[in-house]
């Protein structure tokens, strides 16, 4: 078996917005999320900006509808924003004997809960409230929104770094096609938090000046947060509600680089397979694709490797490419999602999304990103990639319908 | 679906990566509340210089990798996935404490990059230089389950021939401070053989690494198979757990997640008075301790069991009389919320 796979939803949560109208509007006035840090107490608070999504836990809880006294990990807040949009959004309702899944990834779970119970607990080890680390672990995220949604046949939670997931909605694509689900849920949620901002921080890829996309003058990323998830139907489940799709998950690849835990090698070769991957699964020809959402994180390695890999692929005639983490920052485990609903926008809305806070091309390649707003495009296939650490990358196809 | 599985290997409490006859002479820890590994000795098995760098998880998760490719008599996978509840736990907690000690100042990167779930399977890959496929679950009780999952599927869809899939779970001591605080744990030390027979509030702390190499292709090599995966969330009721037991190939034995835990193995006790009466019943988590993947480590016994066509004494709860055994099927549930059934079949 191997069906269409039609996405009837979309949710989001970034500092760009609070949901998919907001954010539709950030992208159309080129108005990035990337600030100072306020809502971590941290150090480096006034030297490294992020891309916060502006609301308290418990203005985010007030969002969700999740109730006042419960604990709730900020990732399982933004995760259950965003499901709850794409779920509402899509307009699917329940009947007896479909089966419905969660694919949700997380990178950083509740570690921003765990962080105030290791305050204490490294102090002394009965110390610490034990509610605020019981969130810890990645699943934990994913079964709060699922119990929240009423899913139950396949729940699970995908960590592979900053493709996570991307490969959530390949997994959810994978068993819509198999006829494995009728309705599946699948992306991603990370929250900022100490750990990330430190980690990163100590791999001195965070630029203080906030990321700069397939720039020459690029230094680095800007950690962000938020979540972006879209619903997918089989045809038959489409079919028996009668509505519109939004658009189809046409082709999708996994490839894995192997050559560096965390650098990509220096032609891209895991990035090259898994857009070539994408292009053979969705039988599409390089000169169809209409857009590129690239992974472009900033790094000088990253948008150096992608950039090769692209024009490996694409030889003379790449298509208009941009990365949007100019826009939400690099929001790691939610990163696939998000850029999922972009490219999804992007087909919709017709439009081809900037590369803000681009000047300078790169020397090592032949093309520059878009760094303006393009309307009434032509946008049929977005192609959108994610990268990770560890070499697990990720390339999805879109296809309008 | 299905898959064949050509090798595997774990490291657990057990003797189980270096002694064959590892279920015949257990390994009987007396007075504890834990169980930890039993770690090989990695000279020989790991390069000195890439072992310097990495923690323990790594060391045993990259040797039961290689042991099992190594029995399966394969050189490279087509895809590699893995599983784990808890992911690189000494390494987060190694970079989680750097942070406050030094300030946020100046912090050594190298825990950072191996906290992540991902750190095995890339490590895997890197050694290979294998392409393939490459994913990680980290869901509590799933994560072996939906990394088994995706396995067949790709098996199924043609992306891969030969496929490395494992779980690990490792448990340091901060880990079982904090699960003790939570009450998982019996108070009590006891005896890991004579876990079932306690009848107290929670079970003891495990751990363990287990891979498996599946094939699409029936070789001189295939032990078993993986004919079935199938899991539930948080069921309403127990007849939802029925259900999730139900229309497959009936089983000649089942392995069940028993932990000693008295409200737990309740639930246990309730299907082999109903649609488990008359399977003999076996259980695993007093050789390995609880643990979000420990049906990684009962899914190489249960093959292990197939090609052997003998049922080791030590996970016998009941006395019956054990014919050809042809289908076996592993059901456990973790703290009544991620119940899951694989089936291991033979070939």
């Amino acid at each position: 078996m191997s069906g269409k796979v039609y996405i009837t939803g979309t949710g989001i949560i970034s500092s760009t917005g609070q949901n998919c109208k907001e954010v539709l509007d950030s992208l159309l006035s080129s108005r990035s999320g990337i600030g100072n840090l306020t809502l971590i107490d941290s150090v480096h608070k006034d030297e490294i900006p992020v891309a916060e999504v502006k609301a308290s836990n418990e203005l985010l809880k007030q969002l969700a509808g999740v109730p006042h006294r419960e604990t709730w990990s900020r990732t399982s807040l933004l995760g259950l924003i965003a499901v709850r949009e794409a779920l509402a959004s899509s307009g699917f309702t329940d009947s007896p004997g479909i089966r419905k899944g969660i694919i949700s990834a997380t990178t950083v779970g509740g570690m921003d809960r765990t962080e105030r119970f290791y305050k204490h607990f490294r102090k002394n080890n009965c110390h610490g409230r034990l509610r605020d680390v019981i969130t810890h672990d990645m699943g934990d995220s994913t079964e709060k929104i699922a119990g929240a949604c009423g899913i139950k046949d396949i729940v699970t939670t995908i960590s592979t770094a900053c493709s996570s997931s991307a490969n959530s909605i390949l997994l959810g694509s994978r068993l819509i096609s198999s006829g494995i689900l009728d309705m599946v849920v699948a992306g991603g949620a990370d929250s900022l938090t100490l750990f990330t901002l430190n980690g990163f921080n100590s791999l001195m890829i965070l630029d203080k000046r906030g990321c700069k996309p397939f720039d020459d003058d690029r230094n680095g990323l800007t950690l962000g947060e938020g979540a972006g998830y879209l619903v997918l139907e089989s045809e038959q489940s489409v079919e028996r509600s009668g509505r519109k799709a939004l658009a189809v998950v046409s082709g999708y690849g996994n490839a894995c680089d192997a050559f560096h835990q965390t650098a990509s090698s220096p032609d891209g070769d895991g990035a090259f397979l898994s857009m070539k991957k994408a292009l053979t699964r969705a039988q599409l020809d390089p000169s169809e694709i209409n857009y590129i959402n690239a992974h472009g994180t900033g790094t000088r390695n990253n948008d150096l490797s992608e950039g090769r890999a692209i024009e490996r692929l694409f030889a003379s005639s790449v298509p208009p490419f941009s990365s949007t983490k100019a826009y939400t920052g690099h929001t790691l485990g939610a990163a696939g999602g998000i850029e999922a609903v972009f490219s999804v926008m992007a087909i919709t809305e017709k439009c081809i999304w900037p590369s803000l806070h681009f000047s300078r091309p790169m020397n090592e390649l032949k093309f520059v990103p878009e760094g303006n707003l393009i309307r009434n495009a032509n946008v049929r296939n977005v192609l959108s990639n994610s990268f990770g650490f560890g070499g697990n990358n990720t390339s999805l196809i879109f296809t309008g319908i | 679906m299905e898959a064949y599985i050509n090798g595997y290997s774990s490291i657990s409490p057990q003797n189980s990566f270096t002694e064959e006859m590892f279920l015949q002479e257990p390994r009987d820890y007396n007075g504890v509340r834990f169980l930890k590994c039993v770690e090989p000795q990695y000279t020989g098995l790991l390069d000195p210089m890439a072992a310097r760098r990495m923690s323990r998880i790594i060391k045993m998760g990259v040797t039961a990798a290689m042991r099992c490719l190594k029995n399966a008599g394969l050189e490279k996978p087509g895809a590699i996935i893995t599983g784990t509840g808890m992911g690189c736990v000494e390494d987060t907690g190694r970079f989680l404490s750097s942070i406050y000690e030094n300030e946020e100042k100046l912090l050594n990167p190298t825990p950072f990059i191996q906290s992540t779930h991902n750190t095995v399977a890339a490590t895997i890959a890197l050694m290979l230089k294998c392409n393939g496929y490459n994913s990680t679950y980290g869901h509590r009780g799933f994560s072996f389950e939906t990394a088994l999952l995706d396995a067949l599927m790709l098996l199924a869809e043609g992306e891969a021939d030969e496929i490395l899939a494992g779980a690990l779970d490792e448990l340091t001591p901060d880990l079982f401070t904090i699960t003790d605080r939570l009450g998982f744990w019996k108070k009590e030390p006891v005896n890991n053989l004579r876990l079932g027979e306690y009848k107290t509030h929670g079970s003891i702390a495990g751990e363990g690494v287990a891979f498996l190499a599946l094939s699409r292709n029936k070789t001189e090599k295939s032990v078993a198979a993986i004919t079935s995966v199938r899991t539930l969330f948080n069921p309403e009721g127990f007849d939802e757990v029925e259900e999730l037991l139900k229309n497959q190939a009936k089983p000649n034995l089942v392995i069940l997640g028993i932990n000693g835990d008295n409200e737990g193995d309740r639930l246990y006790q309730k299907l082999r008075s109903g649609i488990f009466s008359n399977i003999p019943a076996l259980y695993y988590k007093h050789l390995c301790g609880e643990y979000d993947t420990s049906t990684a480590f009962a899914t190489t016994l249960a093959a292990r069991i197939i090609k052997d066509q003998h049922v080791p004494e030590i996970m016998k709860t009941d006395d019956h009389h054990y014919g050809t055994i042809n289908n076996i099927l592993i059901y456990n549930h973790l703290r009544n919320r991620d119940h899951s059934s694989i089936v291991v079949s033979s070939c």
